[in-house]
C-alpha cells in the first residue's frame, strides 16, 4: 500500500517484476531484517523465517525445508539479515533453476501447435494475445484459435488480439464443438503454412468431470490431424491462486500432458512462492510470468531474479 | 495432501487413554496440526495465529465429553470457532434504499465480476422480482462489454447500451440516470478488474464509487486464493469500502480458507457465493459449510439439500413400499440408478462427503465412475418388460442377448443381477424399512451403508432449518451402519450434541487397498 516509489514508464521486465514482487520481497525482506536484528539463530526464529515464506504461499512443506536449509549449520550463531536473505533465495533457486525453461518452439513442426488450458479467469486469453504479439515479433506467422467456445464473448476478446497481433483467428459460433474447432484450426494452419498455431480453451475447475473429459476430446481430436500435437501444452496460472494450484497441476497435466506452465498477474501483491511449491513437486518448466496488463507485459522465468524477488534482495 | 484434521489430530490425541480435562500439551500438540490444516486450506497466516491463540483459550482445561474422543473434542471447538469468526448466516444483498439501488462490483482481474453480476441479476429478477439494469464500467479487457451484453441477452436482463470512448465513471452516471428513466430497481455496476498496487485502478475504483454512490460495494474474490486474500480484501476495504464478499468458484476443490482471511480482516460478511458455471450457480453463503470445507470434512448439507432437490420424494416413497414388501423389481432398480446420476454421479456426491478426499482417488483409479451408472441403465433398458419384472428368468441366452444389445459382456449382466438380488435381500432384512433403497444401491455396489433414504431425506429437507447455525436436525433413529463407519471419518457423532448425518456411514469397499 506504500507505493512510494515513483515508477518510470519504460522498465526492464526486471523491474516491473521487482515492483509487481514487492509486496513479497519487502513484506519477506523487512520481516527478515527485523527478525536478526533482534536475535541469534535459534528454533524460534527459524520459526519465524518459515511463517515469512508461508505467507508468500511457499506452503507447509517446502517453506520448513527451506527454513531448515537456513537453519543448517548456522544454529546458534548470529547472522545478518543479508545472509539470511542469501541463503533464503540460494535454496528458493535451488528449486527452480531446473524448471525455468524457455519455450523452444520446433521450427521443424508446422504448424508448432500451443494448446492453452486452465482454471477460470487466470488469463488463458490474455496469455495467448501476449504470446501472439511475441511470436509475431519474432518474426513466425502465427494463427489463433478460439477454443473457449464457453464463455460469453470470450471469442470476441481473442479477435481483438488476432487484429492487434495481425493474427488470423479461426472460430465457430459460441457453444460449439472446441474439439472441432480445434480441427479446423490444425488444418487451416496447415494450409496456410503457419508457424504457430495457439489454441485457446475455455476455462474448467480441475474437479469437474465432465469438463476434463471435453479438454481430453480436444487433446485427442488434436492428435488425429497431428500425431506429435499439441506439441506444447501451457497450464497458465494465477499467482494469486493458493495451496489449490497443486491440484490443478496434477489433473491438467494428468488429462491434458502439460508440458509447462505460465504463470500471470505477478504485478499485483500476490506472491507467487507457489511456484516454488510446484517445482519441488512436479518440476514441470516455467517458461513465462506475466507482470503487466500490456501486450509486452510477458517475460521469459528466470529461476535467480525470482529467487531474488521472493527474497527481498534488491538488484 | 487434504488430509482431514480430525483424522491427524485423532492420530496425536487418542493415543491419551484417560479422560477428563485437556492438558496444555494435548492442546499444544493438537494446535501444531490445527495450524498446519489452515495453512493448506490457504487461511492467511496472521489470521491462522489468532484464531489457534483462541481455539488454544478454549480447549485448555476443557472437559472432553463422555464417548468423545480428545480429538473430537478438539475439532469441534476448532469447528466452533470458525463458524463465529466466519460469521452469522443470513447476510445477504441488501435492496433497502430508494430505487434504482446501485450495486458495484469489485475484484481482480479473472476473479469472475462479470459472471457474477450476470448471475446476481438473474437472481434479483427471477427470485426478489426486480428490474434489473446491468452497466459494464470495463473499458481495458477486450470484449468485456460485449461479454455482460451476451449474457444480458441470453438472461433477457437489459445491459446499458454500450457507448465508445467513455469514462468508468461516466458511465456509472449514465446507468443511473437510465435506470431512473426506466423505472429501474437495481442497477448493478461491473467495474474492471484492476490490482490493489494500480494506483490509477484505484483511484478510479474511488471515482466510481464517488459518482455512483452504491448501497452495496461487493468485492468479487476467488475462493481459490492464497495468501494474498488478506492484502486483496484489506486494501479494496480501505480504498473503496466494502459492504461484502462474494466468494467464486467455491465449486472447485479448493479448500475455501480465504474466505476465512477476508472475512477476518474485514469484518465485512460474505454474503454469495458462486458455485458454478452457469447463471443460476449462486447461493447464499453459510458458515457451517464453508467451516467443514476447511477442515476438510465435506459440504453435507449440500449434499443433503441436492439429494433433497433431485430426489421425487414420491416417487421413491413408492418404490422404498415396494421394497418394503419385498418386490423391488429391476425397474426400480433402474430408477434408483437414475437418481444417483441426477444428484450429479458418484463423483459429485463423493465429493460433498466428508473424509472422501482419499476415498475419491482410489476410486477414479479403480475406474469407478459415472459410466457405471450409465452403462448399467443400458442393461436394464436391453432387456424385456418381463424380464425387468421377473429377473429369474434370466438364463445364459438371454443373458447374451442383453449384453449384445447393451454392448456389455455378460459378466456385467451377472454383476447388475448379484447387485440387485443384493439389494433384494437387504430389503427383506431391513424388515421395518428405515432405510430406503438408495442405502441398497449404496451397498450392493460396494459403498457400505447409510445413504438417507427418500424418506429421510424428505424429512431432512423440511426441517432443513433455513439460515440457521449448524447441521440440521436429522431423525435419531439413524441406521447403525453410520456410526461404525470409516475410520477416517470425522467424528461427528456427538459432537456438537448433534445427531449423526446420514449418509455418512463407511465405504468399505473403497478404504482398502485394491
Amino acid at each position: 500500500m506504500n507505493d512510494s516509489n515513483p515508477e518510470q514508464p519504460k522498465q526492464s521486465w526486471w523491474r516491473r517484476l521487482s515492483s509487481g514482487l514487492k509486496r513479497t520481497s519487502s513484506s519477506i525482506g523487512s520481516a527478515v531484517a527485523d527478525l536478526v536484528i533482534r536475535r541469534k539463530l535459534d528454533r524460534a526464529m527459524l520459526e519465524d523465517i518459515e511463517d515469512v515464506l508461508l505467507r508468500a504461499d511457499l506452503g507447509t512443506d517446502v517453506a520448513a525445508k527451506i527454513a531448515a536449509a537456513v537453519g543448517h549449520g548456522r544454529y546458534d550463531k548470529s547472522i545478518s539479515a543479508d545472509e539470511v536473505k542469501a541463503v533464503v533465495a540460494a535454496e528458493v533457486e535451488k528449486v527452480l533453476a531446473p524448471v525455468a525453461m524457455p519455450l523452444a518452439i520446433d521450427a521443424a513442426q508446422k504448424p508448432f501447435v500451443i494448446l492453452v488450458v486452465g482454471v477460470n479467469g487466470s488469463g488463458k486469453t490474455t496469455t495467448i494475445g501476449k504470446l501472439a504479439s511475441r511470436f509475431a515479433a519474432e518474426g513466425r506467422k502465427v494463427m489463433l484459435a478460439a477454443g473457449d467456445t464457453f464463455r460469453a464473448a470470450a471469442i470476441e476478446q481473442l479477435k481483438v488480439w488476432g487484429e492487434r497481433t495481425g493474427a488470423p483467428v479461426i472460430a465457430r459460433a459460441q457453444g460449439s464443438d472446441s474439439a472441432g474447432l480445434a480441427f479446423d484450426a490444425i488444418t487451416a494452419a496447415k494450409t496456410a503454412a503457419t508457424d504457430v498455431l495457439l489454441i485457446d480453451t475455455a476455462g474448467r475447475l480441475q474437479n469437474k468431470a465432465e469438463l476434463m473429459n471435453e479438454l481430453e476430446k480436444v487433446v485427442r481430436v488434436i492428435k488425429k490431424v497431428d500425431a506429435s500435437a499439441p506439441h506444447a501444452v501451457l497450464l497458465v496460472l494465477d499467482a494469486t491462486v493458493g495451496q489449490n494450484a497443486l491440484s490443478q497441476v496434477e489433473a491438467f497435466h494428468r488429462i491434458a500432458g502439460v508440458t509447462g506452465l505460465v504463470m500471470t498477474k505477478l504485478d499485483g501483491t500476490a506472491r507467487g512462492g507457489i511456484l516454488v511449491a510446484l517445482s519441488q513437486k512436479y518440476k514441470l518448466p516455467v517458461h513465462f510470468i506475466g507482470v503487466g496488463e500490456g501486450v509486452d507485459d510477458l517475460a521469459p522465468f528466470t529461476a535467480p531474479d525470482f529467487a531474488k524477488a521472493i527474497a527481498g534482495i534488491e538488484s | 495432501m487434504f488430509d482431514n484434521l480430525s483424522e491427524k489430530l485423532g492420530g496425536i490425541l487418542d493415543r491419551l487413554t484417560r479422560r477428563g480435562a485437556l492438558t496444555e500439551a494435548d492442546v499444544d500438540a493438537a494446535m501444531r496440526e490445527v495450524r498446519r490444516a489452515l495453512l493448506e486450506a490457504d487461511v492467511a497466516l496472521d489470521v491462522v495465529r489468532g484464531f489457534t491463540e483462541k481455539v488454544r483459550e478454549q480447549a485448555i482445561g476443557a472437559t472432553v465429553v463422555k464417548s468423545v474422543t480428545p480429538g473430537q473434542m478438539v475439532v469441534k471447538i476448532v469447528h466452533d470457532q470458525l463458524i463465529a469468526t466466519l460469521g452469522a448466516d443470513g447476510q445477504t444483498i441488501d435492496l433497502n434504499a430508494p430505487a434504482p439501488v446501485p450495486i458495484m462490483m469489485v475484484g481482480l482481474q479473472g476473479s469472475g465480476k462479470t459472471t457474477t453480476t450476470a448471475k446476481l441479476a438473474r437472481r434479483l429478477t427471477s427470485r426478489d422480482k426486480r428490474k434489473v439494469l446491468m452497466a459494464s464500467l470495463d473499458v481495458y479487457r477486450p470484449a468485456a462489454m460485449e461479454q455482460l451484453a451476451v449474457l444480458g441477452r441470453d438472461l433477457e436482463i437489459q445491459t446499458l447500451p454500450i457507448v465508445a470512448g467513455q469514462k468508468p465513471a461516466q458511465i456509472a452516471r449514465r446507468a443511473l440516470e437510465a435506470a431512473k428513466l426506466g423505472g429501474y430497481d437495481v442497477v448493478l455496476l461491473d467495474t474492471a478488474g484492476r490490482t490493489t498496487l494500480d494506483e490509477e485502478m484505484m483511484t478510479e475504483a474511488a471515482e466510481i464509487k464517488a459518482a455512483a454512490n452504491p448501497h452495496e460495494v461487493l468485492l468479487v474474490a476467488d475462493s481459490l486464493t492464497g495468501q494474498d486474500a488478506v492484502n486483496l480484501a484489506r486494501s479494496f476495504d480501505q480504498r473503496v469500502g466494502l459492504t461484502g464478499i462474494v466468494l467464486t468458484r467455491i465449486d472447485g476443490d479448493g479448500r475455501g480458507g480465504a474466505a476465512l482471511s477476508m472475512r477476518e480482516v474485514t469484518g465485512k460478511p460474505i454474503k454469495l457465493l458462486g458455485t458454478g458455471e452457469k447463471t443460476d450457480a449462486l447461493e447464499d453463503f453459510h458458515p457451517d459449510r464453508i467451516a467443514g470445507r476447511i477442515l476438510g470434512m465435506g459440504d453435507v448439507v449440500s449434499l443433503v439439500e441436492k439429494a433433497a432437490a433431485h430426489i421425487d420424494a414420491e416417487k421413491a416413497a413408492r418404490v422404498a413400499e415396494k421394497m418394503r414388501k419385498g418386490q423391488f423389481d429391476l425397474n426400480d432398480m433402474r430408477e434408483q440408478l437414475q437418481q444417483m446420476a441426477k444428484m450429479g454421479g458418484i463423483g459429485g456426491l463423493m465429493g460433498m462427503m466428508p473424509g472422501i478426499a482419499k476415498i475419491k482417488n482410489q476410486i477414479a483409479a479403480a475406474g469407478i465412475d459415472d459410466h457405471i451408472l450409465k452403462r448399467q441403465m443400458a442393461i436394464i433398458d436391453s432387456m424385456t418388460r418381463q424380464e425387468r419384472k421377473h429377473p429369474d428368468i434370466l438364463k445364459a441366452s438371454r443373458k447374451k442377448r442383453i449384453a449384445a444389445g447393451a454392448g456389455q459382456k455378460v459378466e456385467d449382466i451377472n454383476k447388475l443381477l448379484k447387485m440387485h438380488r443384493n439389494m433384494a435381500d437387504m430389503m427383506k432384512m431391513m424388515g421395518s424399512g428405515k432405510r430406503g433403497p438408495m442405502a441398497g444401491i449404496a451397498q450392493a455396489m460396494g459403498f457400505g451403508g447409510g445413504m438417507p433414504s427418500p424418506e429421510q431425506m424428505k424429512a431432512m429437507a423440511e426441517k432443513m432449518p433455513k439460515g440457521a447455525d449448524g447441521l440440521p436436525q436429522l431423525p435419531k433413529d439413524l441406521p447403525a451402519g453410520l456410526r461404525t463407519g470409516l475410520p477416517n471419518l470425522p467424528g461427528l457423532t456427538g459432537l456438537s450434541g448433534k445427531p449423526t448425518l446420514p449418509g455418512l456411514g463407511g465405504f468399505p469397499g473403497f478404504g482398502k487397498k485394491k
